[in-house]
């Protein structure tokens, strides 16, 4: 395994990956000598300054997490993976391979090349979509995620339309709604808030009732607790017509960011979980990771 | 006596006053209330879902008609004055904006946190670069003190905005408040400075009056007040005192007031009073916009709504967080 970027979202992949049981961490890959290089170093990790083409050039490295940006990812470090037959499990909104949420498509992308991570909120509320479409249908889902302001990094500032809109299509692509819309908010408030997602749902099929459809959400939640352990319920489905209202809460692994940070935790807890069963495919294969 | 500065009215009565009629305005009110604002001399003309473009939603209200139609229809009544768009980044995105400028708009009000005005660096830019007037909007202003606030207007300053709006969005600032905000962004920033304000403990006119004493040359308003909460600021009212006061404003007083009652008084759905929930709206420093929607929480819930408006306010929620009202109803409900 290689991780490209070694800012925050990087540093927490590494401690991440350092728990994983089909992965190792082979590289650390950075464009300058920053914080994140030294703090994979003094761990014992093989770092660069070379970006992508340190990756590139290691034979043994078989997946890399880009970490990096949008515009690095389509520019530079998608295309040199691609090329040196290294895996993309893509962090940024670059969204240039099939999106992926570990619990709802992860089987269908096994041999896929390049697979994005879609967005934090889409990681939070997609699942729910899709355990609600698959019993009852969806006609449209809306979502509203609420993150800290402290753990909204500059990238998202800077292009909050980025999230909104690969969120949106994600909610319709994955989730398997019609139509799907997503907003963000930022709250500054102190100390800082867990991340928080309400999810409402025009059910096609309101009929099926609402155990039913309590049922098949108890069971995507239990599949994304697997790998997301902060999160939980806060307020469970409610039917009104036929609109479903959840409202779900992600509280961090404090890997290496702050717990309420829930949002970065759980794009990163999905990263992993898709790169261990890519791994797993890739050794059953006998090719090594 | 010294010439006193012109003061820009600025109204927000097919914008903020959506929250009021439940984002239900048509085509011909909204022809009908921009073409008499015009007539009347009013400059800036806001008109959008309640919470910005692309506010439609579960969590806003649905609009009953597309913004895009009603800014057709309110562009083909206005002649003089400038029409405008609320955009909250997070709800709205730059392609509705795009859509916005193609059905008329001519300007957007970019709004944000007032401590997280970075976010509206990209809109402004695209609102500039379509040759649009753009304005950063910075909401919930009693959750900053005077000097962040400047920070944050100079932010705003750097991607082009041509003024500050400061918003008291949940009506919770008393006129010291609203005088020592405009000043700190006065001295920080070399744009002019506007203020919109709430009525929900009975001050919008008095603390609009405070801002321009203080030096801000845009003041939002509403005809009736229509808007969340307790309402906006008179706009009828506020030209009346203005006008008293010596300040000009361009605006047609009379006509204002004829507007008023012909046009907005038969569509409105309530009275704009300070109502309980409004006051504590103001009282605890609850995003106004939250206000009907409580309500309706309250009733399904079986609880006192003052009670949900406490608790949001203790938890410290901001403008487009009405997803948590049912959060707070819910966790209310368990604890009973």
């Amino acid at each position: 395994m290689a991780v490209i970027g070694p800012g925050n979202i990087g540093s927490d992949l590494m401690y991440k990956i350092f728990r994983g049981k089909y992965l190792e961490m082979g590289l650390m890959a950075g464009i300058v000598e920053s914080e994140g290089i030294k703090r994979a170093a003094s761990h014992g990790v093989a770092v660069s300054i070379e970006g992508v083409k340190a990756v590139a050039s290691r034979e043994d490295i078989r997946i890399a997490f880009d970490a990096t940006s949008a515009s690095a990812h389509l520019r530079f470090n998608g295309p040199a993976l691609k090329e040196a037959g290294i895996v993309s499990v893509d962090l940024t909104p670059a969204a240039v391979g099939p999106y992926c949420v570990p619990c709802v498509n992860l089987d269908q992308l096994r041999q896929e090349p390049d697979i994005n991570m879609v967005t934090c909120g889409g990681q939070a509320t997609i699942p729910i979509v899709h355990a609600i479409a698959r019993v009852a249908g969806a006609a449209y889902a809306e979502i509203v995620a609420c993150i800290s302001s402290k753990s909204a990094g500059p990238g998202t500032r800077a292009n909050m339309d980025e999230f909104t809109e690969t969120t949106s299509k994600a909610l319709e692509v994955v989730g398997g709604a019609d139509k799907g819309k997503a907003i963000i908010v930022l709250n500054p408030a102190e100390p800082p808030l867990m991340m928080t997602n309400t999810i409402l749902v025009r059910a096609k099929n309101p009929s099926v009732g609402i155990e039913r459809i309590t049922a098949s959400i108890n069971e995507i939640v239990d599949e994304l607790k697997a790998y997301v352990p902060g999160y939980r319920l806060r307020v469970p489905p409610v039917l009104e017509g036929d609109k479903v209202t959840t409202i779900v809460q992600v509280e961090g692994q404090g890997d290496f960011l702050p717990a309420y940070s829930g949002n970065l935790d759980i794009i990163n807890a999905a990263a992993v979980a898709a790169a261990e069963k890519i791994a797993q495919r890739m050794l059953a294969e006998g090719s090594g990771v | 006596m010294m010439a006193k500065q012109k003061i820009n009215l600025v109204d927000t009565t097919l914008r903020d006053g959506s929250h009021a009629v439940k984002h239900s305005f048509t085509r011909e009110q909204a022809a009908a209330i921009a073409g008499g604002l015009d007539k009347c001399g009013v400059s800036l003309i806001e008109l959008s879902h309640g919470d910005g473009l692309g506010g439609s939603s579960y969590t806003y209200g649905f609009s009953a008609n597309s913004e895009f139609e009603l800014l057709k229809a309110a562009a083909s009544q206005t002649e003089r004055a400038k029409l405008a768009v609320l955009l909250l980044p997070g709800i709205g995105t730059i392609e509705d904006l795009k859509r916005a400028h193609d059905c008329g708009a001519r300007a957007v009000r970019v709004a944000t946190h007032v401590t997280e005005g970075d976010v509206s660096a990209q809109h402004i830019a695209t609102a500039k670069s379509m040759d649009m007037m753009a304005v950063g909007f910075l909401m919930m202003a009693h959750m900053a003190p005077p000097g962040q606030i400047a920070e944050e207007a100079c932010k705003m300053e750097s991607y082009g905005a041509d003024y500050i709006n400061l918003a008291d969005s949940a009506g919770y600032l008393l006129p010291e408040g609203f005088s020592e905000r405009v000043e700190a962004v006065r001295s920080a920033v070399r744009i002019p400075v506007g203020f919109h304000a709430h009525n929900n403990l009975g001050l919008a006119v008095a603390n609009s009056l405070a801002a321009v004493r203080s030096g801000a040359s845009y003041i939002d308003g509403t005809l009736r007040g229509l808007g969340a909460g307790a309402g906006n600021t008179q706009l009828e009212v506020l030209a009346g005192v203005l006008q008293r006061c010596g300040y000009e404003t361009g605006a047609d007083f009379y006509g204002l007031q004829d507007h008023a009652e012909n046009t907005v008084n038969p569509l409105m759905l309530r009275p704009q009073v300070i109502d309980n929930g409004s006051l504590m709206l103001g009282y605890a420093g609850v995003y106004s916009s939250f206000l009907l929607h409580v309500y309706d929480a309250a009733e399904r819930y079986g609880l006192e709504p003052r009670d949900i408006l406490v608790e949001l306010g203790r938890r410290k929620m901001v403008g487009g967080q009405e997803d948590m009202i049912i959060d707070v109803a819910y966790g209310l409900k368990q604890k009973k």
